[in-house]
C-alpha cells in the first residue's frame, strides 16, 4: 500500500541507493537504514539541533528534511567528519576544552560549528554564540563549547 | 606507602569523549534488536477525565499493527511504587500504573499502547484508537487544589493533600518572630520547570520465554534500583529475572532517576508478544508525561534586628507534586528542602511546614538540585529582602549571619545531619573581590542618575551532597525506602590492568575519567591501565546510582576503600613472593619491594598473575586480586560558596542581560578541575535559566502551554557571558578524599544570584520582590507599575 | 514525530509545479520545508501530495536590474543574507534574513516559503511591508503581482489564491533601513519586529515606511506614524514623542510570553529604534 521512491545520496563519500517512503525523514533514514546513529533526535520542532548534518556542505536539521529531498545530494554526518584517529579540528577542540558532557547534543553541535568555521574561520565570541542559536546543550552552559570552537579556530588559522 | 599524587588534581581531558565526538556513543534509541517492535502511546488530551471506553478496531486493522493494549490488559502487574514517602507523617500515596485505568489524571497520561512493526505505522495507528472520555473538573494550581470545592483527584487524599510535614521548632520560631524588631513577609513562588535532558527517555525490553528473563535497556540514572522496583514491586518476580542496562545517557538532571510506565509496559508487551519492544518518547511526550521539577508556593517570614542579625525564619510551603506521585517525590520538598532552609546562616529559631499537593499536572520529582535550589532561593531572597528593609548592604548582612568556621560540625536545628565543614567568609570575600563589588556599586549609583539600571546580586549557598547515611535517610527517619550506600569492585587482571566496576551511573559527569584518576593514584598504576565499567546490572555490583551529587563522595569513596583492600592483599602476597615480612614491604608506583632492597621488585602484574595462578599463596589467602566494598557514608557533605551576578536592564523593554557571572565554590578536594568547572558551568546555566527564561505553564484546563521547545525557553548560547569561576578548598572530613560534590552546586546557587541582581536593579522603582522567571514583560511591568503585585 | 503519508514529486519548472499542484487534492508546495515539515510532523497539516520546487532553477537567486532587486522565491534565507547585491543596494532583506531562526534554518528555509506560510511572527513580513515589495505570483491562468500592503490577509493567510505559487519578490534600492527584533527566547520568532525604511533629505524625513510583525494577528504597516513623521527630523525627542501609543493593545495578540499591552509597548520602542537607526543610514 505504501509507495516508495528511489533515491541516490552520497553519504560520507559513499554512494547509497535506497527505496524510501516519501515521508521518511532524513534523520530516520540515516539512523535506521544506514545505521549512522551519531546523528541524534532531541525535539520535534526543529529547535534543538541534535540532528544537524551537512547537505552539500551546508548545516541542515535532518529532522526537518525528507530523505527524498536529499536525492542527488552529498550528505556528511558526524561519522564522516573525522575519525577517532583523525579528528576534525572542531572535534579535537571539543575534546581539548571539555566541550561536552553527556555527548548527546555534541554531534549536531560539532556539525554546526564546523560549518561556521568553514564560512568564518575566525569568529568572535558573539558570532559563535549567534551561530549556536539552533543548537541546545543542557550540560555545559555553552561555556566550554564556545572555547572549543575558539580552540578549533585558533588551530585552523595558526 | 602510596606514591606521590600524580593524577588527582589534574585537568586531564576526558576518556569518555573520543567516541562521543565521533558519533560512536550508544544511546537508547541506538539499540536495535532482531524482531524488535515499536510502541507508541495513546495519551489523554484531557487533564482529568473518566475513560469510558477504548475502541482499537480501526488501529488493529492497519497493516503492520501487532497489538493494542489498555491499562486493563495490564492489570496483572502492580502500579509503580513510590519509594520515598515523607518521613514520620502519613502519606496519601497514589502512583501511576503502566497505563491509566479508569481515569486520566493529567494531559499526556498514557491510555493505550499501540505496538507495530515500525514506528511510522505505530504512530499512524495511534491516531486510529478511539477513546471515549468524559472530562472532569480540573485543578492545576497547588493553592487552589487545597481550597474547598476543588476537584478531588484521589479518594484517599482529602483536599488533595499528599502529606503535611514539618521540621524545626514552631513555638520558638513563633515567639522569635513575635518579638522581633524587624519582620519581612513575602510569598515566593518557585516555578515549575521541565528538566529537558537533550535525550528524551525510553525503554527497550526483551523477554526470553525459555528462561523467563527480561533484559531492559533504559535511559536510567539508576539501573540497579530500576531492577529492584520493576522486579519486586511491579512484576512480583525475582530480581534475578531482570537485567537492566543503561547505555550512554543523554543527560538526566534527575528526570532519569525514576521508574516510569514505559519500563513496565515495554516489559509487559515484550513478554506478551514474544518479541522485543522499543519505546522512545518524542519531546512533546517528555514534556507532558516525564517528571517536572520545583513548583512551590511559599509564605515566608524572616525576622531580625536593626543591626542585621537574623533571629527567626518561618516557612509554609505548598509543593505541587502532580497527578500521581513519582518515585521519590515526597522526599524532595521535605528532607532535601525543609531541612536546609536556614542555608549558611546561624538562625536561632526556624520552622518549616510543607504540604504536598495533587493537581492535574505531570508528576513533580527531583530536578537538578532537588529541593535545595528551592531552599537556597528562598533564604537568599529573604536575606536580601531583610537587608533592604534595614538598609544594610546585602554582603554585610550575609557576613554577620554566617555560621562561623569554629561552629563546624554544625547542627542547624532542622533535623539535618551536622554540616561537615565550612568557612563561608573567604568565598564571599573572594567573589566580591573578583567582581569588583565596590566599583560596581559606584557604577550603579552613577548609572541610576542617567536612567540606566544595573543590578548586583549575591548568593551564598550551602547544599547537601553525598547522600546519604542509610541509617539517617532510611524509612524510620526520613522515609527513604532503602539504603543509600554505594558499591565498587576492583579486580586486577593478570596483565596488571585494573578493572573498576561501580554502581554509580555516569551520564555526563566524567566519572570514568575521575574514577580512573583516583585509582591510578591510590594504587600507583598508570592511569591508562585503569578501566572503569558501569551501567549493566549483570556486570556491576548493586548500587543506588548517580544523583544528589553523590557519585564521588559515596561511589568514589567505595572505590578508594576497595583499592586499599587490593593494595593490602597485594602487599601480603608480595611479601610471600619476596620471602619478606609484610611490615618490610614498600608499595610505590604500583610495585612492591623490600625496604632497603628496591631491586627486589614485584609489579602489580606479577602479583596479580601469582594471585590468579595461585599455586603458591600464603596460608589461608584466597586466589585472585578482586575486592568489593559496600560503603555507607557516615554523613552527607555540604559544599558551599558565593556567586555574584551582574545584570543590565533595558529600561524601554525590561529585557535583562547578564553582564557577568562570578562563582566561587568550595566543593572540597578537586580531582579534575576541568570536569568540576564543567559541572559548575552547566549547573549555573540551569539556575540562570530558571531566573530568566524557563517556566512550565498549564492553563486552567490543564493543557501544557509550554509543551514544546517552541514555547519552553531552554536557554541558548547567547543568554550567557563567559562564567568567571574560582574556588576555595575546605576538605570534607566525611570521606578520605575530602570531596564534597559538584553536580548540583551551580544550580543551587545561581537562580537567586540573578534574581537578587534583577531586583537590586529595580530598587529605584520600589520593587522588593519579583517572581521567576524575570521575563522582559514581568520586569517592564514592575518598572511601569503594570503589576502592583510585584511591589509590596 | 512523523508526518502522515503523501506522494512526492519534483517539479522541473514553474509550469510543471503548477500542473502537479493542480493534479492532486490537498497538494502543497515544498521548497525548504521549514514551515511545512514541522507542521506536518505535528500533524497540524496533512498534505496528500508534495510538489518539490527546490530544483526549479528559475526560482533561485538574487538579481539586480537598475534600482530593483528580484529575489527568486526559493532563495534560501542564507543566500538572501549573503547576497552582495542586496547588502550594497538594499540591505534590509539581507539583514532580516540573517536573524531568522538559526544557521541550519537559514540554510534551508526560503523567502517564498516563509511569505506563503504567513506566520504572524515571521521576520520577513515587516521588511516586505516597509520596503513596499512586490510579490510575483504565477498561476495556471497567468502571472500577477501583489503589493506587500495587500499580501497578508490574516493569520497564516495571504492573497495568493489556491493553485497559485509565489515566484519572486522584488524590492527597491533602499539604504536607510533597519530591523529591530525582540526575539522570542524559545522559538526564535519575533515577539515583535519592526522594520523601517527612511529617506532623509535636507535633515528631515522625506519618506518613511514602517512594517511590524509579531504584534498582531498579521503583519501591519504604521501609516499613521509614517505621516506624522513626514518632514520631521529624526532626533530622539521627536521620535520618542511620535512613537508613543502607536497601536492599541486591543488590536494585538497576547500569550504567555508577552501580553498585548506589552507588545504594544514593544512596537513603540522598536519603531523608535528602527527609525533612528535607519535614518542614521539614510
Amino acid at each position: 500500500m505504501t509507495t516508495t521512491m528511489a533515491i541516490k545520496v552520497t553519504v560520507n563519500g559513499e554512494t547509497r541507493v535506497a527505496d524510501v517512503e516519501p515521508r521518511t525523514l532524513l534523520v530516520h533514514w540515516l539512523r535506521e537504514d544506514l545505521a549512522l546513529t551519531g546523528t541524534h533526535i532531541g525535539c520535534d520542532t526543529s529547535q534543538c539541533g541534535a540532528c544537524v548534518v551537512h547537505v552539500d556542505g551546508r548545516a541542515v536539521k535532518s529532522c526537518t528534511m525528507f530523505a527524498a529531498q536529499a536525492d542527488g545530494c552529498a550528505v556528511t554526518t558526524i561519522e564522516g567528519l573525522g575519525a577517532a584517529d583523525a579528528l576534525h579540528a572542531v572535534q579535537d577542540g571539543f575534546w581539548e576544552e571539555h566541550g561536552l558532557q553527556c555527548g548527546f547534543c555534541t554531534p549536531g553541535m560539532i556539525m554546526t560549528a564546523a560549518e561556521l568555521l568553514a564560512r568564518n574561520p575566525d569568529p568572535s565570541e558573539a558570532e559563535i554564540r549567534h551561530a549556536l542559536e539552533g543548537n541546545l546543550c543542557r550540560c555545559t552552559g555553552y561555556h566550554n563549547i564556545v572555547r572549543a570552537i575558539q580552540h578549533a579556530a585558533k588551530g585552523a588559522t595558526a | 606507602m602510596t606514591t606521590t599524587t600524580k593524577m588527582i588534581g589534574q585537568a586531564i581531558k576526558r576518556r569518555e569523549d573520543p567516541k562521543l565526538i565521533t558519533g560512536q556513543g550508544q544511546f537508547l534509541d541506538d539499540v536495535k534488536l532482531t524482531g524488535m517492535l515499536h510502541a507508541v502511546v495513546v495519551r489523554s488530551p484531557y487533564a482529568h477525565a473518566t475513560i469510558k471506553g477504548i475502541d482499537a478496531s480501526k488501529a488493529l486493522a492497519l497493516p503492520g499493527v501487532v497489538a493494542v493494549f489498555t491499562g486493563e490488559d495490564m492489570s496483572d502487574i502492580n502500579p509503580l511504587p513510590c519509594a520515598w514517602a515523607a518521613g514520620k507523617v502519613d502519606n496519601n500515596l497514589n502512583t501511576p500504573r503502566a497505563l491509566a485505568v479508569g481515569k486520566a489524571m493529567h494531559v499526556g497520561d498514557g491510555v493505550a499502547l499501540v505496538v507495530a512493526e515500525d514506528r511510522y505505522i505505530a504512530r499512524d495507528a495511534a491516531d486510529l484508537v478511539e477513546v471515549d472520555y468524559e472530562p472532569l473538573a480540573v485543578v492545576v494550581d497547588a493553592k487552589k487544589a487545597t481550597e474547598p470545592g476543588a476537584p478531588q483527584l484521589h479518594e484517599n487524599a482529602p483536599s488533595n493533600i499528599v502529606m503535611d510535614w514539618e521540621c524545626g521548632d514552631r513555638e520558638k520560631t513563633d515567639a522569635a518572630i513575635a518579638a522581633a524588631e524587624v519582620t519581612v513577609r513575602e510569598q515566593i513562588v518557585n516555578q515549575r520547570l521541565i528538566p529537558t535532558p537533550m535525550e528524551t527517555r525510553g525503554s527497550v525490553a526483551r523477554y526470553e520465554p525459555a528462561t523467563g528473563e527480561f533484559t531492559v535497556w533504559m535511559t536510567s540514572q539508576a539501573p540497579h534500583v530500576m531492577r529492584l522496583l520493576l522486579a519486586a514491586f511491579v512484576f512480583g518476580i525475582p530480581e534475578t529475572s531482570v537485567r537492566c542496562i543503561s547505555p550512554n545517557i543523554g543527560g538526566g538532571f534527575g528526570q532519569k532517576i525514576f521508574v516510569y510506565a514505559d519500563m513496565a509496559f515495554t516489559m509487559w508487551a515484550a513478554r506478551k508478544l514474544g518479541r522485543p519492544v522499543k519505546f522512545v518518547e518524542d519531546r512533546a511526550e517528555n514534556y507532558q508525561s516525564s517528571t517536572h521539577g520545583r513548583d512551590h508556593i511559599t509564605d515566608v517570614e524572616i525576622a531580625g534586628t536593626r543591626d542585621g542579625r537574623i533571629t527567626g525564619l518561618r516557612i509554609d510551603t505548598l509543593a505541587n507534586l502532580g497527578g500521581y506521585l513519582s518515585t521519590i517525590a515526597p522526599g524532595i520538598p521535605t528532607t532535601l528542602y525543609g531541612r536546609i532552609t536556614t542555608g549558611v546562616y546561624k538562625i536561632p529559631a526556624a520552622h518549616c511546614r510543607v504540604r504536598g499537593v495533587y493537581t492535574n499536572t505531570a508528576m513533580v520529582d527531583a530536578y537538578r538540585g532537588a529541593g535545595r535550589p528551592e531552599a537556597s532561593y528562598l533564604i537568599e531572597r529573604m536575606v536580601d529582602r531583610f537587608a533592604a528593609e534595614i538598609g544594610m548592604d546585602p554582603a554585610e548582612v550575609r557576613r554577620r549571619n554566617f555560621i562561623p568556621p569554629e561552629d563546624f560540625p554544625y547542627s542547624n536545628g532542622m533535623g539535618l545531619l551536622p554540616y561537615d565543614s565550612g568557612n563561608y567568609g573567604p568565598a564571599l570575600d573572594r567573589a566580591l573581590q573578583i567582581v569588583g563589588y565596590d566599583a560596581l556599586r559606584a557604577e550603579q549609583a552613577e548609572a541610576r542618575k542617567q536612567g540606566r539600571y544595573l543590578g548586583i546580586g549575591l548568593s551564598s549557598y550551602v547544599e547537601i551532597c553525598g547522600v546519604a547515611p542509610s541509617a539517617w535517610i532510611g524509612l524510620p527517619g526520613e522515609g527513604w525506602g532503602a539504603g543509600l550506600w554505594e558499591s565498587a569492585n576492583v579486580r586486577v587482571h593478570l596483565t596488571g590492568k585494573v578493572v573498576v566496576t561501580t554502581g554509580s551511573l555516569p551520564h555526563g559527569q566524567g566519572l570514568e575519567t575521575t574514577f580512573a584518576q583516583i585509582v591510578a593514584d591510590e594504587l600507583g598504576v598508570p592511569y591508562d591501565d585503569v578501566v572503569v565499567e558501569w551501567g549493566d546490572t549483570s556486570g556491576t555490583p548493586f548500587g543506588f546510582g548517580t544523583y544528589g551529587s553523590r557519585s564521588l563522595a559515596v561511589g568514589g569513596t567505595a572505590i578508594v576503600k576497595t583499592v586499599a583492600k587490593v593494595r593490602e592483599k597485594a602487599k601480603l602476597l608480595a611479601a610471600h613472593m619476596l620471602e619478606a615480612r609484610v611490615e618490610d614491604i614498600v608499595w610505590e608506583d604500583g610495585k612492591a619491594f623490600v625496604k632497603g632492597s628496591p631491586d627486589q621488585v614485584k609489579t602489580l602484574g606479577d602479583i596479580a598473575l601469582q594471585a590468579a595462578v595461585a599455586y603458591s599463596l600464603p596460608e589461608g589467602m584466597e586466589p585472585s586480586l578482586d575486592e568489593t566494598t559496600y560503603y555507607d557514608p557516615p554523613n552527607c557533605t555540604f559544599p558551599f560558596g558565593t556567586h555574584v551576578a551582574v545584570v543590565d536592564i533595558d529600561a524601554d523593554t525590561g529585557a535583562v542581560s547578564l553582564r557577568r557571572y562570578v562563582a566561587v565554590d568550595d566543593v572540597g578536594t578537586v580531582i579534575n578541575p576541568l570536569i568540576v568547572d564543567g559541572q559548575l558551568h552547566g549547573g549555573i546555566a540551569q539556575g540562570v535559566a530558571q531566573a530568566l527564561t524557563e517556566g512550565a505553564i498549564y492553563d486552567d484546563d490543564g493543557q501544557l502551554v509550554t509543551g514544546s521547545l517552541l514555547e519552553y525557553a531552554v536557554p541558548k548560547a547567547s543568554l550567557f557571558p563567559q562564567f568567571e569561576t574560582d574556588r576555595t578548598v575546605t576538605r570534607s572530613p566525611v570521606n578520605p578524599l575530602g570531596v564534597k560534590g559538584a553536580g548540583e552546586a551551580g544550580t543551587i546557587a545561581s537562580a537567586q544570584a540573578v534574581m537578587n541582581a534583577v531586583i537590586d536593579a529595580l530598587q529605584p522603582f520600589g520593587v522588593k520582590h519579583l517572581q521567576m522567571p524575570a521575563t522582559s514583560e514581568r520586569v517592564w511591568n514592575a518598572m511601569h507599575g503594570g503589576t502592583r503585585g510585584a511591589r509590596s | 514525530m512523523i508526518t502522515t503519508e503523501f506522494s512526492y514529486q519534483k517539479a522541473g519548472s514553474v509550469d510543471e509545479a503548477l500542473r502537479l499542484l493542480a493534479a492532486a487534492p490537498d497538494s502543497a508546495l515544498l521548497a525548504g520545508g521549514h514551515s511545512l515539515i514541522p507542521s506536518m510532523k505535528l500533524r497540524v497539516t496533512a498534505a496528500s501530495a508534495l510538489v518539490d520546487i527546490s530544483g526549479v532553477a528559475a526560482l533561485k537567486g538574487v538579481s539586480r536590474a537598475g534600482d530593483t532587486f528580484r529575489i527568486g522565491a526559493s532563495t534560501t534565507h542564507r543566500d538572501v543574507a549573503e547576497s552582495a547585491d542586496l547588502r550594497s543596494g538594499s540591505p534590509l532583506l539581507a539583514e532580516v534574513a540573517g536573524v531568522i531562526g538559526d544557521p541550519a534554518v537559514r540554510n534551508r528555509g526560503t523567502i517564498g516559503g516563509s511569505l506563503a506560510h504567513a506566520d504572524p511572527a515571521a521576520d520577513y513580513p515587516a521588511a516586505i511591508i516597509a520596503l513596499g515589495a512586490q510579490i510575483e505570483v504565477a498561476g495556471t491562468s497567468g502571472s500577477r503581482t501583489i503589493a506587500a500592503d495587500d499580501f497578508f490577509t490574516g493569520t497564516f493567510e495571504t492573497a495568493v489564491a489556491a493553485g497559485e505559487m509565489i515566484t519572486a519578490v522584488t524590492v527597491p534600492a533602499a539604504t536607510g533601513v533597519a530591523y529591530e527584533k525582540f526575539v522570542h527566547p524559545a522559538s526564535g520568532y519575533a515577539v515583535v519586529g519592526v522594520a523601517a525604511v527612511v529617506t532623509v533629505a535636507g535633515g528631515t524625513i522625506s519618506s518613511l515606511r514602517v512594517g511590524v510583525t509579531g504584534a498582531g494577528p498579521q503583519a501591519l504597516r504604521l501609516t499613521g506614524l509614517e505621516s506624522a513623521l513626514a518632514g520631521k527630523t529624526a532626533d530622539d525627542a521627536t521620535l520618542r514623542s511620535a512613537c508613543s501609543g502607536l497601536v492599541a493593545a486591543g488590536d494585538l495578540v497576547g500569550d504567555h510570553q508577552a501580553s498585548a499591552a506589552y507588545r504594544a509597548s514593544l512596537v513603540d520602542t522598536l519603531a523608535r529604534r528602527a527609525i533612528a537607526r535607519a535614518a542614521a543610514r539614510g
